[in-house]
């Protein structure tokens, strides 16, 4: 029993977060050193949480002690526990790199703004109340607002308001879809909801189907799921590196909700939205990963690569998901994992060479980079993960997508392996660009000297080998995923640890 | 009642709609303002509308009016004014920086990919 640690990933990073804007404000030493620890202290707490998770099944915990669905509830179970381990241990790493790297001093409250976004991503994934998860939904947006035009610039400003205002529209579109959801169920505790969704009175279908979609296009707008990806490569392409770095989890939010509502409340055996989800899901997914891949291959500068790889790494995420099967969630889930680490790594390497060369632009070579051996070996083991190759984990996921939806083999399968093609394609055609041909095109002379800050690197190296890690360990923790899967496609457990009162 | 609640509201998000599509920065963050207005009454409206009943229960009454989509809407509205605050003043700094208010990327090198 976890008891209040429960809560302490959403209390410590706000504490925290509000020390060092109110205390700590002039002190960059300070702030650095109370940020870290913070973080290393979440990880530690989510580790916990993951080991209690997989131990003792779901367990809630009752803000002021009022009873569900009344009360708001944190639900702490396997799926918010992986979620919330995962975004702490790329928080690690994402902090490393921009304190060594000296991006926190390109603008001010760095630190501060990330311990709120922290505390808005576990908040939003440890709540059980669809309208909390909103209010985290806007903690960790508003967070992001500040990150993402952190050290500023035209560009980045002008994509920060389209950033701001896509996500607003989202935001108004989440109240519409829950305010509708309250007006039927009349609640708005998701394990609640889970009961109540599969008993709707006949009424009540169209509406609640109208409800249902609303919900999932948030979902999807998270997730930059086509056709509403838009926000996704002005916004990645112009966040600061480490910030990006941080943004794939952001991404992987909308897979978990779509995750948590889509197989927990509206799953296919639902007698009023029935395959309705599903239906739409898959061709948007399969849409999202052709863009994604299309946008690999003809990305013009290196920021937009990573930013496309993104998408077309949700776009694989999301055909999982659709397949609405234990198997496909399990699948998902391990994917997931693979791509928020593979992401993080690949944006993160991207901002080391964008600060070593005078621009990203992947049309032009340049003279080589400092440091050009160690950066182009990362560049092509994140590329080899991103891509889906063997032997990192984006193959072992690619595999597990592949063999969870054999019944739609045909379609599936082959948008799933030529984008895999495209992918590799456009990632070879930007290593061998930045790191090959600038020997060749070179005018003169050394590589202009760059100081090669050993923690940034690191930083990078604990992702991929996070990745190593995942790929050699990828049968016990596909394991873990398939009781996670099978805990979600059976929420029951979930239920029961909500205590609900009798219907009358 | 209901009509007027859902004519108001319909009009409300279109004009919000309308003016989130015009790409400058002042009428999108008046539409976004709109849109939030729709929103909130919407949340209320989803309580059902009742008149001159309390919203908590009470024997002496006949009935109550469900007190909680009135907290949702308090929720929304504080959210909803954070957030154009900060569009607010992220708007008015990219103004300043590149001295026009269109919300649209500026393509000012063909080599640079889509603008979007």
């Amino acid at each position: 029993m976890m008891g209040h640690w429960i809560i302490a990933p959403v209390v410590l990073p706000a504490v925290i977060g509000a020390l060092i804007v109110l205390i700590m404000r002039h002190d960059l030493l300070l702030q650095r050193v109370f940020s870290l620890a913070s973080t290393l202290a979440l990880l530690a707490i989510s580790v916990a949480l993951l080991v209690a998770a997989s131990h003792e099944g779901p367990e809630i915990y009752k803000l002021g002690n009022w009873p569900a669905p009344f009360g708001i509830v944190l639900m702490l179970d396997r799926l918010s526990a992986l979620m919330v381990t995962l975004a702490a241990m790329l928080a690690v790493c994402v902090q490393l790199y921009a304190i060594s790297t000296d991006w926190d001093t390109r603008g001010r409250h760095f630190h501060a703004l990330f311990q709120f976004q922290m505390m808005g991503i576990f908040g939003a994934f440890l709540t059980g109340d669809a309208f909390n998860l909103f209010v985290f939904f806007e903690v960790l947006l508003i967070a992001s607002y500040g990150l993402m035009i952190h050290g500023a610039g035209k560009d980045r400003l002008r994509a920060g308001v389209q950033y701001v205002a896509f996500n607003l529209v989202g935001s108004s579109l989440f109240l519409f879809a829950l305010a509708a959801i309250y007006s039927i169920t009349g609640t708005l505790n998701i394990a609640d909801l889970a009961v109540k969704a599969a008993v709707l009175p006949e009424g009540d279908a169209a509406l609640f189907r109208v409800a249902a979609v609303m919900l999932m296009m948030v979902f999807a707008i998270k997730g930059a799921l086509v056709p509403l990806q838009f926000w996704l490569p002005a916004t990645y392409a112009n966040a600061p590196g480490p910030v990006a770095a941080l943004f794939a989890v952001m991404t992987k939010i909308g897979a978990y909700a779509a995750i948590r509502f889509g197989v927990m409340v509206l799953p296919p055996t639902n007698p009023v939205t029935g395959s309705l989800i599903a239906d739409l899901m898959t061709p948007a997914a399969l849409l999202t990963l052709i863009i994604g891949a299309v946008g690999v291959l003809g990305a013009g500068t290196l920021s937009r690569l990573s930013a496309f790889a993104a998408i077309a790494s949700m776009g694989t995420a999301f055909i999982a998901i659709s397949a609405f099967t234990p198997l496909g969630t399990a699948a998902a889930l391990y994917y997931i994992v693979h791509s928020t680490l593979a992401g993080a790594a690949l944006f993160l390497i991207t901002d080391l060479v964008v600060d070593r060369r005078a621009h990203d632009r992947l049309t032009e070579a340049l003279p080589p980079i400092a440091q050009a051996g160690l950066i182009a070996g990362l560049f092509m083991a994140s590329a080899i993960a991103t891509a889906g190759m063997p032997p990192l984990s984006g193959f072992v996921g690619k595999l597990l997508v592949l063999d969870a939806l054999r019944d739609q083999a045909a379609l599936v399968w082959s948008v799933i392996l030529v984008t895999s093609f495209l992918i590799i394609l456009g990632l070879a055609r930007a290593g061998s660009i930045l790191f090959w041909k600038d020997h060749a095109s070179a005018p003169q002379g050394d590589a202009p000297a760059h100081k090669a800050e050993a923690l940034s690197f690191v930083a990078v190296g604990m992702l991929l080998s996070g990745l190593v890690l995942h790929t050699v360990l990828a049968g016990p923790i596909l394991a873990w995923m398939e009781v996670t899967a099978a805990g979600l496609h059976d929420p029951s457990a979930y239920i029961a640890a909500n205590q609900l009162p009798e219907v009358r | 009642m209901e009509i007027l609640v859902a004519v108001a509201l319909g009009l409300l998000t279109s004009a919000g709609v309308y003016l989130i599509l015009r790409q400058r920065t002042f009428p999108l963050i008046v539409g976004l303002t709109l849109l939030s207005y729709a929103v909130n009454v919407f949340i209320f409206a989803a309580g059902r509308l009742v008149t001159g009943l309390p919203p908590i229960y009470d024997k002496a009454a006949a009935g109550y009016t469900d007190p909680l989509p009135q907290a949702l809407v308090l929720t929304a509205i504080v959210i909803s004014f954070g957030m154009t605050a900060v569009i607010v003043m992220m708007a008015l700094g990219a103004f300043l920086e590149t001295g026009d208010d269109r919300t649209d990327m500026t393509k000012k090198d063909p080599s640079e990919g889509d603008a979007t």
